[in-house]
């Protein structure tokens, strides 16, 4: 480890928690439905929009309303999704003339991108027309993202209102977030990009002679305006198969750090958000900690293992971290720290190839993904995420002050909690429960590329990727089969959806409740004692769970590797 | 503010554990165990094992099967008997108060006399000298002393009469002088003994809502767990390994939150029955949590904050009436007032006058205090002497009123209001002679006890007659957060509702047919046991000694139930840490060799590492059951502290203490080869 590399993982750190307030107090105006400075270009735009859907924006819904509203859309769009794929072989804009998508694969790609998990079984480049790029994919970098942070804000209201039957209107939510936000904000991140030299051009590809002189064909493309959404919305669905690792992609430095951060932007501004729309910020800063405690424990061991890289190479003479799959352009801290951001978020964009790191360094972002991705996580998905983790800490523990459990002013009843254990439950069902299937059945055992217990660790890592809908992929999992991709999409809709719906039910109930003005004798959810308590269930309930099954994988994987055996 | 240390030393006396015992095999029922579903789940895995052991097949020594099995059992048995013993305790007390019910029989205004157990609502009955109320009713006729120890436990007998706020009689009471008529408020079976018994005997108990809201969350982690050890076979199986059903089983057991879930009920029993040892009566356990959640206290200023008699301190008399003058009459007028007031008025002229008066003169009239007059006094040959509140002396005295001394009167009660003391006018033969001034007393330690209330975030409001000024001052000595004065139930009811719509729970207490309202709005209303059946009615908890003060002590109580199950949860749950280092190493050390680092603890072999956790699993629940019993200790403060001090205990102490049980036991289990 070196000083730089924790220089980078420290400053990282530092320039999330300074970029929350700026980006959560944006996001609060949104959340209010407030004026902001872009409206008076882009508000035009928002009510032509409204007229022409027949949208009512001050029309309120019930959670109820809410969530059919929100469902409705993503079955809608799944379904165009799927059927432009299925066409794109005669659809325009497609100039390598490539062939239609398999059914399987094209469901599995449609529910991906709908669920923001932007899992891709298939090589960018070679499957998807630039119609079916544009279209069929980044629109749901887009939709998918601001349907996250839509979900988050009506969350938040649940717990910011007082007796009130509604939480919002989901057209609003997600027209405004889509509109004043990501749109805006891609594309100055995207001329960004350009500047720094992704290309961004209808071009199919350019054939250049290198300095060897060989001919070869680079693929381009669209590349910038979906390197910016796909960071900034936690999609994590790259132009190319070798996502951030590609140059064209990521080519510096600077461009590696900005990725990085414009994955935590949103998620942690959220926190902010949360905090603002419950009248007192110490609550979304503390949340903010939470995560950046989990975040720094992972990043520190991740960092910490590649860099001690693996005894049996350095038995051959082989000094210094593990550098298998990683570009030499970024080294280890920066693709440690990638890892770590973009599974604790769920991104999923990769710089380096998580398959190839030590067993215990690519533990973590199997870990963090298990936990539901819910340190900062996904745009809107982390926090309501972690807000349901707040609700059990708060019932287990809050009794313990003498009073009946509440948080942010209100009473965490029976409903709260079992909807809130429903949804905690679907993480390990899925993740756990179709990598038992996998490791049985002959057709999920084809899957694994390398055998033993990092074979399973692929398959694991495949599950808890779909579930907590990330999409990076432990490369060496092939899982362009049917089985595969049938069992994926099945994870991806169940961890998306199972998560929101309980998610806008427990919106909906805290919302007709009585505010309790917190008193002397409330149960305090801003000190250190709280992030502690906050940390400390999430690692027991959520970690336990897995615990099992990372010792079969990674750990058993680590073990052997300190054996001298590896997989 | 301490709770009453209410539980007798001999908590696991043979006479309570024995009959326990065997009602702990009796829960075993499903349709009983069914009800807890962690216990259940335990009981269907120990029964399965039982059931794989008999048919064989499992690659196990059967020993260690066998031992696995019985401390499985165990578990299940430890909890049903933790909630055997909580109820235990409240059945000898349901023993008496049956056979006092069984006893009752009523007399009939005819002369008829039948059982008890016919009488309807709205019947009349006689009861006269000696014999047993035989029902809750409301006196219509008559006036009686009621001895009433059969409920309270208090042998000093109290006065029932028609009509006021004394009119309620409780069944299985003795009248002991006397004979009153009595009209029957209850049906048959619903009377204050029969939901004393069901409520001392936990038989009616219902699950609260924090406790059904508990539950969901401790069957949402047997599921969450059971998830977990469910897919390990597979996981095995891809290792080419295969993990025994027992095993599987042991895993499943000490994870799933067997300790809570074992001591839930008898926490709840426990503490209600904590109240019911403290005299007071809840009519639900919601009742009790509400206790705990309360924002506002609504007290009586009279028996709560002050001393209920107030002393008298200053003789004021008026320009060109010698202080003696006053003293005198007043003395006169208070020799026939055995209020603790009057007595003191006689002390005081005594003491700082001199005033030698032993006995009223031959042929005195004494004018006795009527609530309607306002006034009492004495009726000489020397002429006639008025104690009384000022604007009472003032009207019954017209001429003097409208005279030049009145402005003066008027005045110097102000100042005595103002000082939070009472004024009280003195006449005599129609002559002011000027004012003596009472003094409420406050209660010794009030102060501290409305300060240790504030650090817990509780809010104090006095609520008296007196007026605003009076009250003010009493207020501001006592160290009360805000009072209301000239308060009527009305203005009570006003104020109960205010903070509630601002969200505040609000406990109260009264005993007046016109505190029903309030006391039926209010989330905790603790209705006095000598107050009226309506109010009795209308609270949620009654007080048997009729205490007022006891409030706090309620809040407490209810605070340090949801602390027991606080406590105890987030025990239960940290100790899957160490279990599970236990356990995961022992379990899949065959698979992957190199997983023994996991095991931490040292522990000996992995059947004694599989067979110690579940030792321990199962033992911690009996090790539980007195804190589960007693309560953990409570004391007063913020929440941030309290919260400091209990993860402390019961979250790192939860954490750790498996790890050194664990590996004690593993010890024993090594060093006498059990496995």
């Amino acid at each position: 480890m070196t000083i730089e590399g924790w220089t980078l993982i420290l400053l990282f750190t530092a320039l999330t928690v300074a970029l929350a307030r700026p980006v959560g107090a944006f996001l609060f105006a949104l959340y209010e439905g407030r004026t902001t400075p872009l409206h008076r270009v882009l508000g035009p735009v928002e009510w032509g929009f409204y007229r022409l859907a027949g949208v009512r924006p001050e029309s309120e819904q019930t959670w109820r309303a809410y969530a059919l509203h929100m469902l409705l859309f993503q079955l809608v769009l799944t379904v165009f999704t799927y059927a432009l794929l299925r066409f794109q072989a005669v659809l325009p804009l497609n100039p390598r003339a490539l062939g239609a998508v398999g059914g399987d694969g094209a469901m599995n790609t449609a529910i991906a991108f709908v669920t923001n998990t932007n899992w891709q079984w298939y090589a960018g480049e070679s499957t998807m027309s630039n119609l079916s790029q544009m279209l069929a994919l980044t629109i749901h970098n887009f939709l998918s993202a601001a349907t996250g942070i839509a979900i988050a804000f009506a969350l938040f209201r649940g717990f910011a209102r007082r007796q009130s039957g509604t939480i919002g209107n989901f057209w609003a939510d997600c027209t405004r977030v889509t509109l004043y936000l990501l749109l805006p904000a891609c594309l100055v991140y995207a001329l960004f990009l350009v500047a720094s030299g992704v290309p961004q051009t209808l071009a199919s590809s350019i054939d250049v002679t290198t300095l060897e002189g060989v001919k070869q064909t680079l693929v381009l493309g669209p590349v910038a305006s979906q390197e910016a959404i796909k960071m900034l919305g936690t999609n994590g669905g790259g132009f190319f198969n070798a996502n951030s690792a590609h140059p064209f992609e990521n080519p510096t430095a600077l461009t590696n750090l900005v990725q990085m951060l414009s994955i935590f932007a949103i998620g942690a501004g959220l926190t902010y958000c949360f905090g603002k729309a419950v009248g007192n910020v110490r609550q979304g800063w503390a949340i903010l900690a939470a995560m950046m405690i989990l975040f720094l424990a992972g990043a520190g061991i991740t960092y910490w293992q590649e860099a001690a890289g693996n005894p049996v190479l350095h038995h051959l003479g082989v000094a210094g971290g593990n550098m298998e799959g990683k570009e030499v352009r970024f080294g280890i801290a920066a693709s440690a720290l990638f890892s770590v951001v973009t599974t604790a978020a769920s991104c999923g964009a990769v710089n380096a190839m998580h398959d190839s790191f030590t067993a215990l360094g690519g533990m973590i972002p199997l870990f963090n993904m298990q936990l539901g991705e819910i340190v900062v996580g996904g745009v809107g998905a982390g926090i309501y995420g972690f807000l349901l983790f707040a609700l059990l800490a708060v019932f287990i523990a809050g009794l313990m002050v003498g009073r009946t459990p509440e948080y942010v002013g209100k009473k965490i009843e029976a409903k709260e909690v079992k909807l809130a254990v429903l949804a905690i439950a679907v993480l390990p069902l899925c993740i756990l429960g179709f990598t038992a299937i996998s490791a049985v059945l002959p057709a999920g055992l084809a899957g694994p590329l390398n055998k033993g217990p990092h074979g399973f660790t692929e398959i694991l890592y495949a599950y808890s990727s779909g579930t907590g809908n990330n999409g990076s992929a432990f490369a060496g999992l092939t899982a362009g089969t049917p089985f595969y991709n049938g069992l994926l999409s099945v994870a991806m809709w169940i961890g998306r959806f199972f998560m929101i719906v309980p998610a806008l039910a427990i919106a909906g109930s805290l919302a007709a409740k009585k505010y309790t003005p917190e008193t002397a004798g409330s149960f305090p959810t801003t000190g250190p004692l709280w992030i502690g308590l906050l940390v400390g269930i999430i690692l027991i309930v959520g970690g336990l769970t897995f615990l099992p099954s990372l010792a079969l994988g990674p750990i058993a994987d680590h073990l052997a590797m300190i054996s001298g055996q590896l997989f | 503010m301490t709770t009453p240390q209410s539980v007798p030393a001999s908590m696991f006396s043979a006479k309570l554990t024995v009959p326990a015992i065997g009602d702990a095999f009796r829960k075993l029922h499903p349709a009983a165990l069914v009800k807890n579903p962690v216990l259940f789940t335990t009981a269907v895995v120990a029964l399965l094992l039982t059931l794989l052991l008999a048919l064989g097949g499992e690659p196990l020594p059967l020993g260690f099967q066998a031992q696995l099995i019985v401390w499985l059992w165990l578990t299940v048995l430890f909890g049903t008997f933790a909630e055997a013993l909580a109820e235990g305790r409240g059945r000898a007390q349901a023993a008496s108060l049956r056979a006092t019910k069984s006893e009752l029989a009523a007399r009939l205004p005819n002369g008829q006399v039948v059982p008890a157990s016919q009488l309807r609502r709205g019947d009349e009955v006689l009861v006269e000298t000696g014999d047993l109320i035989p029902a809750d009713g409301e006196v219509i006729a008559g006036v009686a002393s009621v001895n009433e120890a059969a409920i309270t436990g208090e042998s000093a007998p109290v006065i029932r009469e028609a009509g006021g706020d004394r009119s309620a009689v409780t069944a299985g009471t003795r009248v002991i002088s006397d004979s009153i008529r009595v009209r029957v408020t209850q049906e048959p079976g619903q009377g204050f003994l029969d939901r004393m018994i069901a409520l001392v005997e936990g038989a009616e108990r219902q699950k609260t809502p924090n406790e059904i809201a508990l539950t969901i969350l401790l069957v949402g982690l047997t599921i969450i767990f059971l998830i977990a050890v469910a897919t390990v076979p597979a996981f095995a199986r891809y290792a080419g390994g295969h993990i025994p059903v027992a095993v599987l089983a042991a895993l499943l057991i000490t994870l799933i939150p067997t300790t809570i879930a074992a001591l839930l009920s008898a926490i709840g029993i426990a503490g209600m029955d904590r109240l019911v040892r403290f005299n007071v009566l809840a009519k639900s356990g919601r009742a009790v949590e509400a206790a705990g959640d309360v924002d506002v206290l609504l007290l009586d200023k009279t028996g709560t904050i002050t001393i209920g008699d107030r002393q008298a301190c200053a003789f004021r008399p008026l320009d060109g009436i010698a202080a003696g003058t006053l003293a005198q009459a007043a003395m006169l007028a208070s020799l026939a007032d055995e209020t603790p007031e009057g007595r003191s008025i006689v002390v005081l002229a005594r003491e700082t006058f001199g005033v030698a008066i032993d006995a009223l003169p031959e042929g005195a009239e004494i004018i006795p205090f009527t609530a309607q007059t306002r006034i009492s006094g004495v009726k000489t040959d020397a002429g006639l002497v008025q104690k009384g509140a000022v604007d009472a002396i003032l009207r019954a005295n017209p001429e003097a009123a409208s005279g030049n001394h009145a402005p003066q009167l008027r005045r110097i009660s102000e100042e005595i209001a103002r000082s939070g003391q009472t004024p009280l006018a003195v006449a005599r033969d129609g002559q002011l002679l000027g004012v003596i001034a009472l003094k409420d007393v406050i209660k010794a330690g009030v102060r501290e006890r409305f300060a240790e209330l504030r650090r817990m975030g509780i809010r104090t409001v006095m609520i008296t007659g007196d007026n605003p000024l009076t009250a003010a001052a009493i207020a501001a000595e006592s160290g009360v957060d805000d009072f209301l004065a000239e308060a009527t139930p009305e203005d009570k009811l006003a104020l109960i509702r205010t903070e509630q719509q601002g969200g505040k729970l609000v406990a109260m207490c009264g005993d007046g047919t016109n505190d029903a309202p309030a006391l039926a709005q209010a989330d905790v209303g603790v209705a006095m046991n000598t107050g009226t059946q309506a109010a009795r009615e209308a609270g949620n908890m009654v007080d048997l000694d009729s205490d007022p003060t006891k409030l706090i002590e309620i809040v407490g109580l209810g605070k340090q139930l949801l602390m027991t199950r606080g406590a105890l949860t987030t025990f239960s749950v940290a100790n899957d840490v160490a279990k599970y280092f236990a356990i995961i190493p022992a379990m899949f050390v065959v698979l992957y060799p190199g997983l023994g680092v996991l095991n931490v603890m040292k522990l000996a072999s992995p059947e004694s590492a599989i067979l110690s956790a579940i030792i321990f699993n199962a033992l911690i629940i009996p090790a539980l059951v007195p804190l589960a019993l007693r309560g953990v200790t409570y004391r007063p403060m913020g929440a941030g502290p309290l919260l400091a001090r209990n993860l402390a205990v019961y979250g790192l102490g939860g954490l750790v203490a498996p790890f050194i049980g664990i590996k004690a036991i593993d010890l024993a289990v090594a060093g006498l080869h059990l496995v």
